[in-house]
């Protein structure tokens, strides 16, 4: 039995003319301790899929499995990393973490919690902003403080929404790295959305496409079969990655377009001609 | 040490020092004498201009009522009454001081009379106190009431008398307002089935309001002696003022970003940590935005109240001043009214900087 089973799950959003299926008949098994991206274009639904495994949001039709237990709600056992960040600004750092740490550890001790953030804010190389606002931090220290808060509560599942698109390519590629680390450190279960096929075959054991919204479904899986660690200036070299890169890419554009040629539509003009009125003097013809 | 003091007055909003102290440590010469000319000469400047409008508007009128004094005497008692009427104002003499606009210096008179009045008071008070001690120590042995001053209140003890009510009529606004606002707030059902009442009872005047609190207060202090003017304008300054609060609240609770709601959810928070972790810090810039209105609402109104509840305060002591008619009656109506604009301005500045301290700055990135 898989760790986390999506079995023909559909949602859709609105009512009436306005509802539109996101996502339509998904089918996902994620092994423990596996590592899977998923992904695809913007709007293709991606967030939504991440929000009904975290129990943020609940499907229409099918089920969510975790551990074999349909999903009901939000847990600790899936820790979330959002898109931006949603970090409370009226926090620091520490209180930020704390509180993720306070509510996953009720009957730790005072001491034990505050030493607990303080090793976990340690991890991400934070320590010496532990005590500032979200302000006053940049964008990818930031996205640093809500990994931090995710892992903090050592949950069994890191759900990741698109951690790491809104960084600068250099940050980026030092938080990819980051996470790697954190993740190879106990190998939990983990779900990375994407925008990115490079981060995906670096970080990822598993890509899977979603193709592009409305009605959006899984496209077929890609393995990867990189060793570990991946270094990223190596793997540039590598055959099997420029490879697999390759076809997942094409795959990607090729249903990029039929989306495109789906939306298509032919305007017939009409076949008619300007009209214009004789004058007395026949045409006039001015120098 | 000199960063610092200017991060302090920028924080309580008195950014116009911040030249003045760079110039006198030195730093950058002419940017911050153009700064210090923007920010502190234009404004004095401005006021000049005021003080000298207003010199020659009052000069104006007084003419007017001047000419029209003398006339009067002319037509009703000749020519000779007429020479007196003239001679007599021109002498200053004050039972023939034409009523009108005071003057800037008049208003000056008028505030350091006043100031001398409270010396006078506050020395009576004291000698009062000696008088009474010996006897006020046997009454309290005896367990009866010591006897208290009951002479007219001076100038500054109106301030302070209204500042009371304020404060008093505030906290009330304070207490009905921010947890009945979170209700609502947090509520779609509770907001839709009790918006009628706030959109009906919003805009309702002072005055009425007062009234109301008046049927009420009468009658539940039928049996006691106590004076219950001062009951009854803080409440109604508490009822005047809260709607800010409560419709501030309310809207700030009701649209918390869904992110930090999504956290709450993630993080299970239950209901109570989710409204005093959550909901109710991001909505506090909305709440003290509220706050400050009230507060401001709340002095505006308090003068208002004060006049026709007859409770001692400014607003009485204006309501006292105009009935009285007296000389220097009009100047001191204009003392009262620098006052209550001055200290209506320190009131919000105060909650401006409580503002800052207690609420985030929206993210900038």
């Amino acid at each position: 039995m898989a760790y986390i089973e999506l079995r023909n799950v559909s949602k859709s959003f609105g009512v009436g003319k306005d509802r539109t299926q996101v996502l339509s008949n998904i089918n996902l098994e994620i092994e423990e301790g596996e590592f899977v991206a998923i992904v695809g274009f913007t709007g293709s639904g991606k967030t939504t899929l991440i929000n009904l495994i975290s129990g943020l949001l609940m499907p229409d039709e099918g089920e969510v499995l975790f551990k074999g237990e349909p999903v009901t709600g939000p847990s600790h056992e899936r820790g979330v990393i959002f898109q931006n960040y949603s970090l409370l600004p009226w926090l620091n750092v520490r209180n930020n973490v704390g509180m993720a740490v306070k509510e996953a550890f009720k009957k730790m001790t005072r001491s034990g919690r505050k030493k607990r953030v303080e090793e976990y804010v340690e991890m991400v190389n934070l320590s010496p902003a532990i005590n500032k606002l979200p302000k006053e931090l940049s964008g990818g220290m930031r996205q640093r403080v809500s990994v931090t808060r995710a892992l903090s509560m050592s949950p069994d599942v890191i759900l990741m929404d698109e951690p790491l698109s809104a960084l600068d390519a250099l940050t980026r590629g030092n938080l990819q790295q980051e996470i790697l680390k954190i993740w190879n450190k106990d190998k939990k279960t983990a779900l990375l959305i994407t925008n990115d096929v490079d981060e995906g075959i670096l970080m990822a054991d598993r890509i899977i496409p979603l193709k592009p919204g409305p009605k959006a479904t899984l496209g077929p899986e890609y393995k990867i079969n990189l060793e570990r660690p991946r270094d990223k200036t190596a793997l540039n070299h590598n055959e099997e990655y420029k490879k697999l890169r390759n076809s997942i890419i094409e795959y990607l554009i090729q249903i990029g377009e039929q989306r495109a040629s789906k939306k298509e539509n032919i305007y017939t003009l009409p076949d008619i001609k300007p009209v214009i009125k004789p004058t007395p003097f026949g045409r006039l013809n001015f120098g | 040490m000199k960063d610092r003091s200017i991060h302090i007055l920028n924080f309580v909003g008195l950014s116009f020092f911040e030249p003045a102290i760079r110039l006198a440590s030195g730093e950058e010469v002419k940017k911050n004498l153009i700064a210090l000319f923007k920010k502190v000469f234009l404004p004095i400047l401005s006021v000049g201009l005021f003080l000298i409008l207003w010199h020659s508007g009052a000069t104006y009128l007084y003419n007017i009522e001047k000419d029209a004094r003398i006339e009067k005497a002319l037509n009703d008692r000749g020519e000779a009454a007429a020479l007196e009427m003239k001679t007599c104002i021109e002498s200053g003499d004050i039972s023939c001081q034409p009523n009108t606009l005071p003057s800037p210096s008049q208003v000056w008179e008028a505030y350091k009379s006043l100031l001398a009045d409270h010396r006078v008071i506050t020395q009576k008070k004291v000698a009062f106190a000696e008088k009474v001690a010996v006897t006020n120590a046997q009454r309290e042995a005896q367990g009866l009431v010591p006897i208290k001053y009951t002479g007219r209140p001076s100038f500054v003890d109106q301030i302070l008398t209204s500042l009371k009510t304020v404060f008093a009529g505030f906290l009330l606004a304070f207490l009905i307002a921010v947890p009945i606002g979170v209700m609502l707030g947090l509520s779609t059902t509770l907001r839709s089935s009790v918006n009628w009442l706030i959109q009906i009872f919003k805009p309702v005047s002072p005055v009425v309001w007062l009234l109301l609190v008046f049927m009420i207060v009468k009658t539940l202090t039928r049996n006691s002696d106590s004076d219950s003017s001062f009951i009854i304008s803080f409440i109604s300054v508490g009822l005047c003022s809260m709607w800010a609060t409560l419709v501030n609240t309310s809207m700030g609770v009701s649209s918390v970003d869904k992110d930090y709601i999504n956290v709450a959810k993630v993080l299970q928070l239950n209901v109570g940590q989710k409204v005093f972790k959550i909901i109710l810090p991001s909505s506090f810039p909305l709440i003290f935005t509220g706050l400050r209105i009230t507060l401001s609402v709340a002095w505006m109104v308090l003068i208002a109240i004060e006049l026709l509840a007859q409770s001692p305060g400014l607003g009485s002591f204006v309501w006292e001043e105009f009935q009285n008619g007296a000389n220097d009656s009009n100047s001191k109506i204009i003392v009262a009214m620098f006052v209550i604009g001055i200290i209506g301005f320190l009131l919000d500045r105060i909650m401006l900087t409580i503002q800052k301290f207690v609420t985030f700055t929206e993210e900038t990135a």
